[in-house]
């Protein structure tokens, strides 16, 4: 009852806190002089091409960009009518993309749910790499163990990650037959949901979900290993020792589990790092990821597809830390209890 | 002739090539009997318990000597057993309990999963039964409801529960010998007679013998049938308790008797003289705090203190007494300005005899910095309240840099003085605080309290974390300071007899409100309060013909509702301090 009504206010303040982002994400869009619209009309007039002129002269007025900040705010949230009417992202209209002149969403499409998937594969890789590492760098602290745990995983921090991946495209294809780039064969782009397409776009996350994840859980390694080695010299660990309790299941019953609450905490952190150091892996590895679109939104001052994709990258931050917070009261009773106010 | 439980013999444990810490250390505990290794800090007596247990730091290492347990008919020798035979006797035939109750329990596991895993390791029993006898353990430490105590965390119970619990941990499997690693030392005084009584009347039970690690002569007086003193990793003396408590032939032992903080016997005092020119003066202090707690849950309201008066006299020694939680740190707070107290409450503070009257907590800005000169304290921990990236130089002359007292020469100057002040050598300026010992880092705080020339000294605890003997140098230096430079102190403490020495007014707290008042002497001559018997008849004696009456401790250390009629009150709703006698004040009905 009581994980329940922490989990609906947990819910209600993520939602808050999303407004809040909102309202930062658009200011900053728009802190650099000018809009895409009025640099293109400038363009067009030095070019003396009047009938594009008019024509960018509407969109202006047709998406509002001719309003007080404010007002094009309230409009592009939803909250307010624009010329259209109640057509914000809150009744699920994304805007439109000048660059590209299309809708947003049409833009984004696949990309999104090709991002998550993305991100999610690196999340998994970093756990499930570094927990192991991490644990058996403690355990085995100041051997050859921990010497070569800490030296690849220094060795993942400090490579380049396009360089990383050009290395593995190159000798993945060369002796596994990896395919090089994207994130599905060609046949499949545009094509409905099939088994082979799954599969196909298995085969094509492999350096991908390497090449992001191996920094992230070279640091996140490093973290654990710091985090059990403090727990490890703490008395209830020499309790468990003196009541007779082997070396391994020690290890797992206790330290593990107070040094997993930082491990937790990290999901929240872990996916925006991610998203925005993807973005440049994406570029490289021709990912159809929406960190190129983003990369190209900002440059051209395209607002409302830049907008959207920062608020998407926000939300899988405030989701991402919504998860682990829940997750946190689930494992620490310490918190579960002070969130009960006793 | 019966053989013993266990022998130590020529035990030498150092760590990596440096000299050994323990040396030639070699005793014997026979079955059902209590031996206590008796010493202070950095004696070994630690290390070498964990010895017997093989659970020592990666980095110590067993130079020579031999452990043999022998029960049963049969004997093995400890240190050349497999690790999984050595795990066959933790927790199962020895089995230990630690010092700090906060710490040695899983702040995530429930105490019902921790104290039953001992049984699920070394007894093949069902769940079922496993829990049968886990809630009677429960039962038998005295915690009144086992079943909630199975569901409990340990998080969510007083020091002395947890440490009920780590001993129920200990006994569940019946061990034949029990090491206790200073179990009651970060108890209350109090809660560490019931303690004892408890580990007592479980040997009795089980005929386990104990080996009892402690600092205090007081506890191996009321405990132990032998005594091992150690002193720099090296046995110095040993025998039957009554024989080295009462005719101690070593130095060393000597030594710590002298230390040992007593409370005093005393005559029938003399009256108490009139009180006129106060320095410190909390009228009416009471604080609650507002806990806010996270999401829609209500805030729940906590009284630290509760109508505290409280006057201080110039050149004396204010002593305010009470277990941890009392409210004493509280009040220590608001009469330094640090906290605000709830409305209606007010501290006045007058400097000098002829100076105005200062409310501490409606001080202009120019007042205030005066005041902050004017009254300085000195903390529990000397470990954490110097900071280790400074200086002693640096640390001793910053107070005078921030009010912007004297030149450089004369602030080093100064520093150099207090420093000779203190018994230490002006020659250490230049160090830095972890070249210190305990008992010189406390010196070198109250050499940092008095570089301002003050004329109030709080001091919280100023001895708790010290040795007895540092304990001891430490309050004649703060007596002797105190006389030479005419301070006043409020002097915060735990420890009544710690407090017998120093003060010339006690005020016994508890649960926020003061419950006694009186001048010590009159206080240990004709303690009337409940709560103030049961807290001098906790205090252990090194005497083992006085040994601690559990049942006035049983009377008195509850709850204020389970007191005698006379002084029982619920919640906040004291009776009012009453003038039993001039000078002595009671909280009682009536």
């Amino acid at each position: 009852m009581m994980f329940i009504r922490y989990a609906i206010y947990r819910f209600i303040t993520m939602l808050l806190t999303l407004w809040v982002v909102s309202i930062l994400i658009f200011v900053i869009i728009n802190l650099p002089p000018g809009d895409y619209l009025s640099n293109q009309i400038a363009e067009l007039r030095a070019t003396g091409q009047a009938e594009g002129v008019a024509k960018a002269e509407f969109l202006r007025t047709e998406y509002a960009l001719d309003r007080p900040i404010w007002e094009q705010y309230l409009i592009w949230v939803g909250m307010a009518p624009g010329p259209q009417g109640w057509y914000g992202m809150i009744q699920g209209n994304f805007g439109w993309s000048f660059e590209f002149d299309r809708p947003v969403s049409e833009v984004v499409g696949d990309a999104l749910w090709l991002t998550v998937l993305v991100n999610l594969a690196a999340v998994l890789f970093v756990y499930m790499v570094a927990l192991p590492l991490g644990v058996i760098a403690a355990a085995k602290s100041e051997t050859w163990v921990d010497y070569t745990a800490a030296f690849v995983g220094y060795l993942g921090l400090a490579t380049p990650n396009f360089l990383l991946a050009l290395m593995l495209f190159y000798y993945g294809n060369k002796y596994f037959d990896l395919p090089i780039g994207g994130l599905m064969a060609p046949e499949f782009e545009g094509a409905p949901m099939s088994w082979e397409k799954v599969k196909s776009i298995l085969v094509h996350l492999i350096v991908p979900t390497f090449v992001i994840g191996t920094s992230g859980a070279a640091a996140m390694m490093q973290r654990l290993r710091a985090n059990m080695l403090d727990e490890l010299s703490k008395p209830y660990v020499e309790t468990a020792r003196a009541k007779g309790l082997g070396p391994s299941k020690l290890l797992a019953k206790y330290p593990l589990r107070m040094a997993f609450n930082p491990f937790v905490a990290d999901i929240g952190n872990l996916l925006p790092a991610m998203v925005s150091g993807s973005v440049l892996v994406s570029v490289v590895l021709g990912l159809q990821t929406i960190g190129p679109s983003l990369l190209t939104a900002l440059k051209s001052q395209d607002q409302f597809l830049a907008g959207f994709v920062l608020m998407f990258v926000a939300l899988l931050t405030l989701i991402g830390t919504m998860i682990s917070d829940l997750l946190l009261v689930l494992l620490d009773p310490r918190i579960r209890y002070g969130a009960r106010g006793g | 002739m019966v053989a013993p439980l266990l022998e130590v013999r020529d035990l030498s444990i150092g760590f990596g090539s440096a000299p050994a810490v323990v040396r030639d250390v070699s005793f014997e505990v026979m079955p059902g009997e209590t031996l206590a290794l008796v010493g202070e800090s950095g004696s070994g007596k630690t290390i070498t318990c964990r010895a017997v247990l093989q659970i020592l730091p990666a980095t110590a290492k067993i130079h020579s000597g031999a452990i043999t347990f022998s029960s049963a008919g049969t004997s093995c020798e400890l240190l050349s057993q497999s690790r999984r035979q050595m795990r066959q006797i933790r927790g199962n035939r020895i089995s230990m309990i630690f010092q700090e109750p906060m710490r040695s329990l899983s702040p995530l596991h429930r105490l019902g999963d921790q104290v039953s895993e001992v049984l699920r390791l070394h007894r093949d029993m069902p769940k079922s039964q496993a829990k049968k006898l886990v809630l009677e353990t429960f039962e038998r430490v005295g915690f009144p409801e086992p079943a909630r105590v199975w569901k409990s965390y340990p998080f969510e119970m007083s020091g002395g529960m947890r440490q009920r619990a780590m001993i129920a941990m200990a006994m569940v499997a019946k061990p034949e010998l029990l090491i206790a690693d200073e179990p009651t030392t970060a108890l209350d005084v109090t809660t560490q007679a019931q303690v004892l009584g408890l580990i007592k009347d479980l040997q009795k039970e089980t005929g386990m013998a104990v080996i009892l690690v402690t600092h205090d002569l007081g506890v191996v007086a009321n405990m132990a049938e032998q005594v091992v003193v150690m002193n720099k990793g090296r046995v110095v003396e040993r025998g039957p308790a009554p024989a080295v408590l009462g005719a101690p032939a070593h130095g060393y032992t000597k030594k710590l008797f002298a230390a040992a903080p007593m409370i005093p016997e005393v005559a029938a005092p003399a009256r108490a003289e009139g009180r006129n020119d106060l320095i410190l003066d909390l009228r009416d202090v009471s604080k609650t705090y507002t806990m806010r707690a996270g999401g829609w849950s209500k805030p729940v309201t906590i009284t630290a203190c509760h109508e505290v008066n409280l006057s201080l006299e110039r050149g004396k020694t204010l002593a305010v007494v009470g277990e941890s939680g009392s409210g004493k740190t509280t009040c220590a707070r608001i009469a330094l300005g640090a906290e605000l107290p709830d409305d209606g409450g007010e501290v006045l503070f007058r400097h000098d005899p002829d100076a105005e009257v200062v409310k501490i907590h409606d001080m202009s800005l120019r007042e205030r910095v005066c005041f902050q000169r004017q009254a300085q304290m000195v903390f529990q921990d000397p470990y954490s309240s110097l900071s280790p990236r400074m200086r002693i130089g640096q640390t001793l002359t910053e107070p005078m840099e921030i009010h912007g007292l004297g030149t450089k020469a004369e602030r080093r100057e100064k520093a150099a003085e207090m420093l000779r002040w203190v018994g230490l050598d002006p020659s250490m300026l230049a160090r830095y605080p972890h070249a210190f010992s305990g008992g010189q880092r406390q010196r070198l705080s109250i050499a940092r309290a008095l570089t301002l020339d003050p004329v109030l000294l709080v001091c919280d605890e100023p001895t708790s974390a010290l040795d007895v003997s540092v304990q001891e140098q430490i309050l004649c230096l703060l007596e002797n300071i105190r006389d030479r430079m005419g301070l006043s102190y409020l002097f915060i403490s735990h420890d009544l007899a710690v407090v017998a020495r120093i003060a010339d007014e006690v005020a016994v707290m508890r649960q926020g409100v003061v419950v006694e008042q009186a001048p010590p002497d009159t206080l240990f001559y004709n303690p009337r309060h409940p709560y103030t018997r049961a807290l001098i008849a906790a205090q252990p004696e090194p005497d083992v013909n006085r040994p601690i009456d559990l049942k006035l401790v049983a009377i008195g250390a509850g709850k204020p509702s389970t007191w005698p009629e006379a002084f029982r009150f619920e919640g906040v709703a004291a009776p009012a301090l009453t003038e039993v006698e001039p000078g002595h004040k009671v909280r009682c009905h009536g």
